[in-house]
């Protein structure tokens, strides 16, 4: 076993309340006995629907992209690797109205790449796949960092043993490098997909908000304070189980992964 | 471990997506001097409508916090110090009374209209508050929020039904979406159509100025510093407050 010092307990017990107690705090506020009836609206239903909708596609996104960039840089070596991997981490630190802003002056109709598509009739703003775009663009970086550091630790010696005896290297990822790397995958997985359920600043500032189009739960949440804060409430209880429920899921996932 | 971390790490992600507005609650300094008979206003707290976060420091030096008006009552309920409130609606002026946390009568001092506004190109070739607004990307406030209340009752005496591609929850959310060209039209105050100058096009709106967004102002019960929040009070109803708030785009505190 680890053996640590027993003074960790006390920040141990510090962290674990500043996280834990403004939590509990808001289910104290929770108006549970309205509960049903508060999520049962229109409004939470829409704003429930489209998050989960638009955090499932941009997830999908971000795995097909993600994990073959965690792979290549993974295994890459010199200047460029570092200079790459510095690129994919930035979007993580960026203050989300800054991506936000990064995307509207690129996608938005007068950007370097929205103005060319708006000649030929394509305008992002405003619509739902704006919201999928800039939920993917802050959550990929996410599923990279964590998936990369696994693979680099795994340090490919199955890879080339699997390689040598044969195996194309499309069939070494698909049954040797992906399986071992299934654990990270799946916390990878889980904290891009939470990344997106939480998108707020990007969205606000690149996709607008509209009910049923672009107002996901937290742009709802952020609305509802002004007006009805119980509602408000409401749905962050909403936030909060779904983040649960995801972690939880990717903790079985990773466990189950560990045994194979 | 690993376990543990990536779920505080998730957890972290989940709640990190953040209010807009930055709030610094200064702290109230303790110079309770009794001799301070020129009361200056530099150590008063003031808690203001964040419209007003251009003109009021021009008027007069203060510790100040901007922020929306019901977020600020908020903060005072919880007991934050402040001197002076100015709300840009009546109904938080309202409110901020009815919790007990006003000292005497607010004082009406300045108003704000909605104003249409394009980007300067007026890309959607917009005539006005009409039907040129149809199938044009317009951008509008919330219902939820004071300037959607107000957009959807001008919109009512127009005899417009709008069709907005967005709702904001703050009116700087829409002047920036035109500001930035990807919307055609948005409805914004006269002050932030002021403020954002020849990046926008400028259309009135009928009946707009006789029902305006009224901007009130009071001093804070128990507030630290007392003396310089009536001088502040002062500054600002003064004509040359007056004429400061008016080069923002405010209107003059005269309708009710």
């Amino acid at each position: 076993m680890n053996r640590y010092p027993r003074w960790a307990w006390l920040p141990f017990v510090g962290g674990l309340a500043l996280l834990a107690v403004p939590i509990l705090g808001m289910l104290t506020r929770v108006p549970w006995g309205r509960l049903p009836e508060l999520l049962i609206s229109p409004r939470s239903l829409e704003a429930l629907r489209l998050s989960l909708f638009t955090c499932l596609i941009s997830t999908g996104i971000v795995l097909i992209l993600g994990v073959p960039t965690a792979l290549v840089l993974a295994r890459s070596r010199g200047a460029w690797t570092t200079a790459a991997r510095t690129l994919v981490t930035v979007p993580m630190v960026l203050p989300p109205v800054v991506a936000g802003l990064a995307l509207l002056v690129t996608f938005g109709r007068r950007g370097l790449i929205g103005a060319p598509l708006s000649q030929v009739g394509i305008e992002i703003g405003f619509t739902t796949a704006a919201v999928i775009l800039a939920q993917s663009f802050v959550s990929l970086p996410f599923l990279v960092v964590s998936l990369e550091g696994a693979l680099r630790a795994s340090g490919g010696e199955y890879e080339r043993v699997a390689g040598n005896l044969g195996a194309s290297p499309s069939r070494v990822f698909w049954k040797v490098t992906l399986p071992i790397a299934g654990p990270a995958l799946a916390s990878g997985t889980a904290l891009a997909f939470a990344r997106s359920l939480g998108e707020f600043g990007a969205t606000l500032t690149f996709a607008g908000s509209l009910q049923g189009t672009t107002r996901t739960l937290p742009l709802e949440i952020y609305l509802l304070r002004e007006s009805d804060s119980e509602l408000a409430l409401a749905l962050s209880l909403v936030l909060i189980v779904v983040a649960i429920l995801i972690v939880g899921l990717a903790t079985r996932l990773r466990a189950w992964g560990e045994y194979v | 471990m690993k376990r543990f971390a990536a779920l505080l790490a998730a957890a972290l992600l989940m709640t990190g997506c953040g209010g807009g507005a930055s709030t610094s609650t200064p702290e109230p300094s303790e110079s309770s001097s009794p001799v301070a008979s020129a009361a200056g206003t530099e150590d008063v707290i003031v808690f203001a409508a964040a419209s007003l976060n251009k003109a009021f420091p021009e008027i007069a030096p203060a510790k100040y916090s901007f922020d929306g008006s019901s977020g600020l009552v908020d903060q005072l309920q919880g007991g934050a110090p402040a001197d002076v409130f100015a709300s840009a609606d009546k109904k938080n002026m309202d409110r901020a009374v009815s919790e007990g946390l006003i000292e005497g009568e607010p004082v009406l001092f300045a108003t704000n209209y909605l104003g249409l506004v394009t980007p300067a190109d007026n890309p959607g070739e917009i005539t006005g508050f009409d039907s040129s607004l149809d199938g044009k990307k317009l951008v509008i406030c919330a219902a939820d929020v004071p300037c959607g209340a107000a957009t959807l009752k001008v919109a009512e005496a127009n005899g417009l039904t709008l069709n907005p591609v967005s709702e904001e929850s703050k009116v700087t959310d829409v002047l920036g979406k035109v500001t930035a060209g990807e919307a055609d039209a948005g409805l914004v105050y006269a002050t932030d159509a002021a403020s954002a100058g020849d990046k926008v096009k400028v259309f009135d709106i009928p009946g707009a100025e006789d029902d305006p967004n009224t901007y009130w102002i009071a001093s804070v019960k128990g507030a630290p510093h007392a003396e310089g929040a009536t001088e502040f009070i002062t500054l600002v109803t003064e004509p040359d407050g007056a004429a400061t708030l008016a080069k923002y785009g405010f209107g003059p505190a005269t309708t009710e």
